[in-house]
């Protein structure tokens, strides 16, 4: 099949419904056995969806806390542990799996014609890594839970007398489950590429994911054996990181931030991969600096592994390592300046379809370049020892790492579901979401901005009174966020059993993965593909695809395809 | 499903019968297996890679502990186990060698040979360890060893404990999956068209050697 076009030949003569994926094998247990990378990617999706929205409850629990300068439901030590499992589950649960492993298994192989990952039995296995980490992590959640903040700081994390052991196990074994999943995909993209799909013709998706992957295999083991360390001086007293045995806390704050920092790469990344795949459709127009944008993602992967002494401004570093360690620092500020500016460029001149994946394209790009803009003023040493631990540095992460992260993971989530499920979701409810996150989001952080900058320690269970205007206002826009998501939840599981069916190509994108039908069947396509064409190719005559009604409101649909599905 | 097969057969005439069907050709999947196989000897080597940063940290601060805590490992006992890890090696390539040639018999006896080399070092390294929990030498709260007043000795052992101790729990590993393979060998499922999952066994325990090799002179010859 060379044209993204469905040839008639393809559909089925009888009414039946055509064997995809979803109904080729039904029962549960065609599901815990399976190998198909797309049902795995599936069930990644529901894992991290639950780990959201729990991570969620969490947050809001703290911002409910938060709005009174002393106690309002909780007691400090419920607060401490509150924080420490936001961060735990958001991370470890939901922002590091969530588009790698949901939906880059789903799409990646797709993206390059291969029937399925290199390794299924190792991909199916990493959703069971997950699994027993998330369980391990859970069961010390409930008999105790941990009051150290993600970070999990030695000496504090070694002498509390809280549950940390089984949440560090859990951490150390959901790092099997990434390193599995990024070994997975370097193969995959390795050997199984279709005929003449080179690696300048592969979709940006996959550069990106590909950069990711080299970080998950590169950095996590680090992550594993400090946290392996850390439970064994808990458990043991080994004296690795104690000062009482000659130990130092800060070899464990190298070892754990040359893991941290390059893993804010591992969620920012796939952001990335993400909207480099949907500009181009949503803009009409060819990929503006496609090389520009590729290579940049393997320049982050690589610059990011000797950033992470920024996180050490104030644990002692001499001066002159904390200026090396903030230029390098700013280097990342210029890789990711790339990637806006070719964005950006895509756009000019494009003919914009405001679709929902779109408009959390637009909320991402905010968030990166404010989010981005804030960490340079982090990297200079000087500025960031005022700001050191204020909600200054919340407001930023969360701006550039949580909000990139999840306007892409719901972007992704809206521009493939049509593809997942056969079936469409209403736009307009998808645009009022999109704009309660976009709002909701500001709504809650911009305030924190502010707070941090006048001085508002993070962490902190009580605060001084005339922080609370502020406070409050974060969680007035905690719970408009809230309120999306749980519209989201409620559109979605609609479309899921009554929404629109659509044809194999709804956006009219000139991505591989839409020549399949959707959903796909079992092996992915149901002809042998042939890469003619550059991916995010829009100016070819007559190749364009265009959009279809189901997706774009009735405006500007080639007529012929519809009969055809 | 029948257009698929159709599709997949197109182009390549003999199929393997080890050959998965998502892969083009038989040396497609074994480029694969041993691409995924380096990658994962990569995260080995970063893992341990934490420890040796730990070593090296700890070493320049506390060089009289190091220089002391080394004279009291057992050397005779380090340089057995490192004569018995390198031949190991040597008989794993033999097996490997012995499958390629079509000789089972030897194949699996070598594998064997390997494995039990493998126990053979973990039973020489429990001796050792017996005999630093005698001497009151484990690491952290447990140390009550008098012999060595150097400061930092405690962090010596507490490194030597955790690195000997992961690389012990990587030769346990390295040994079952040699039993595996001993077994599956016998059974017959490896021969000279088919014999990556030997080769990627080989990998790992040549891994599991080398890392000895870096450790037995920075522990026990400083
Ligand atoms: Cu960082």
């Amino acid at each position: 099949m060379s044209s993204p076009s469905p040839s008639p030949t393809t559909t089925p003569a009888v009414p039946v419904e055509p064997k995809n994926y979803l109904n080729c094998e039904t029962g549960v247990r065609s599901w815990l056995l399976t190998r198909d990378h797309k049902r795995i990617g599936l069930m990644f999706l529901a894992c991290v969806t639950a780990a959201l929205f729990l991570g969620g409850l969490f947050a809001m629990l703290i911002r409910i806390e938060l709005l009174t300068p002393d106690e309002t439901i909780m007691s400090a030590q419920t607060y401490n542990r509150m924080f420490t499992l936001h961060g735990v589950v958001m991370i470890f649960l939901f922002m590091i799996p969530a588009i790698p492993s949901g939906f880059g298994n789903f799409v990646l192989p797709m993206m390059i014609g291969a029937e399925d990952v290199a390794f299924p039995r190792l991909n199916l296995a990493s959703w069971y890594i997950y699994l027993a980490g998330a369980a391990f992590a859970l069961w010390g959640m409930v008999h105790g839970g941990a009051d150290t903040g993600w970070t999990f700081y030695t000496p504090y994390s070694t002498t509390t007398f809280t549950k940390v052991v089984p949440i560090l196990l859990g951490a150390f074994i959901i790092g099997f489950s990434s390193i599995a999943t990024g070994i997975n995909f370097i193969v995959t993209v390795h050997t199984m590429r279709g005929p003449g799909l080179t690696w300048n013709k592969l979709p940006l998706f996959v550069w990106s994911i590909y950069a990711t992957s080299i970080i998950q295999v590169l950095a996590t083991p680090i992550l594993g054996i400090t946290v392996l360390l850390t439970a064994i001086e808990h458990a043991f007293g080994f004296g690795i990181f104690d000062p009482a045995h000659g130990g130092d806390p800060v070899l464990f704050q190298h070892m754990f931030w040359f893991y941290s920092h390059p893993a804010v790469y591992i969620m920012v990344l796939p952001a990335m991969a993400v909207m480099s795949e949907i500009v181009p459709t949503f803009a009409r127009k060819n990929i503006f600096g496609y090389k520009a944008i590729a290579y940049s993602s393997v320049g982050i992967a690589l610059v990011g592994f000797f950033a992470w002494g920024h996180h050490l401004f104030t644990s002692g570093q001499s001066t002159f390592n904390a200026g090396v360690f903030g230029v390098i620092s700013m280097i990342v500020g210029v890789f990711t300046a790339i990637k806006v500016f070719n964005w950006v460029g895509t756009l000019y001149k494009g003919r914009i379809r405001f679709s929902t994946p779109f408009a959390y394209f637009c909320g991402f790009i905010y968030l990166l370049v404010f989010g981005g803009m804030t960490g340079v003023a982090l990297a200079t040493v000087s500025l960031d020892v005022h700001w050191q631990d204020t909600y200054f540095v919340i407001a930023h992460f969360h701006f550039i790492m949580v909000g990139a992260t999840l306007m892409a993971f719901l972007a992704a989530l809206h521009y493939w579901f049509p593809k997942m499920f056969g079936r469409t979701y209403s736009e307009g409810w998808g645009l009022v979401a999109a704009s309660l996150i976009i709002l909701g989001f500001n709504a809650t952080f911009i305030p924190q901005f502010l707070l941090g900058n006048a001085g508002m320690p993070r962490r902190y269970w009580s605060y001084p009174a005339e922080f609370q205007a502020l406070n409050v206002a974060s969680t007035a826009g905690a719970s408009l966020l809230a309120f999306g998501f749980l519209t989201i939840l409620v559109y979605l599981t609609i479309a899921l059993f009554y929404g629109e069916k659509v044809g194999r190509n709804p956006w009219g994108s000139r991505g591989y993965e839409w020549n399949s039908p959707s959903p796909p069947p079992k092996h992915n396509f149901d002809s042998p593909q042939v890469f003619d064409h550059p991916p995010h190719d829009y100016d070819s005559e007559g190749h364009e695809p265009e959009m279809q009604t189901e997706v774009h409101g009735g405006t500007e649909v080639h007529g012929d395809d519809g009969a055809k599905r | 499903m029948a257009e698929h097969v159709e599709a997949h057969e197109h182009g390549h005439e003999e199929h393997h019968p080890r050959l998965q069907h998502h892969f083009q050709d038989m040396r497609t999947q074994q480029h694969a297996a041993r691409l995924g196989m380096w990658l994962f000897l990569a995260t080995e080597i970063l893992l341990f890679g934490g420890l040796f940063c730990a070593y090296s940290y700890y070493r320049t601060l506390f060089p009289e502990a190091w220089k002391e805590c080394s004279k009291h490992l057992n050397r005779p006992f380090g340089l057995l186990e490192t004569f018995d890890l390198i031949t190991s090696s040597f008989t794993m390539v033999l097996a490997i060698h012995f499958t390629r040639i079509g000789n089972r018999k030897l194949s699996v006896l070598m594998l064997l040979a390997t494995a039990t080399m493998g126990f053979g070092f973990l039973g020489l390294h429990g001796y050792e360890y017996y005999h630093e929990w005698l001497e009151g030498a484990l690491p952290g709260k447990y140390y009550h060893f008098e012999e060595v007043t150097a400061t930092g000795a405690p962090m010596f052992y507490a490194v030597y404990f955790l690195m000997t101790g992961l690389h012990s729990a990587h030769v346990f590993i390295g040994g079952v999956v040699l039993l595996v393979l001993t077994y599956l060998t016998a059974k017959g499922n490896y021969d000279a068209s088919y014999d990556h999952p030997l080769d990627l066994g080989g990998l790992y325990w040549h891994l599991v050697d080398l890392i000895w090799i870096f450790l037995f002179p920075l522990l026990y010859l400083v």
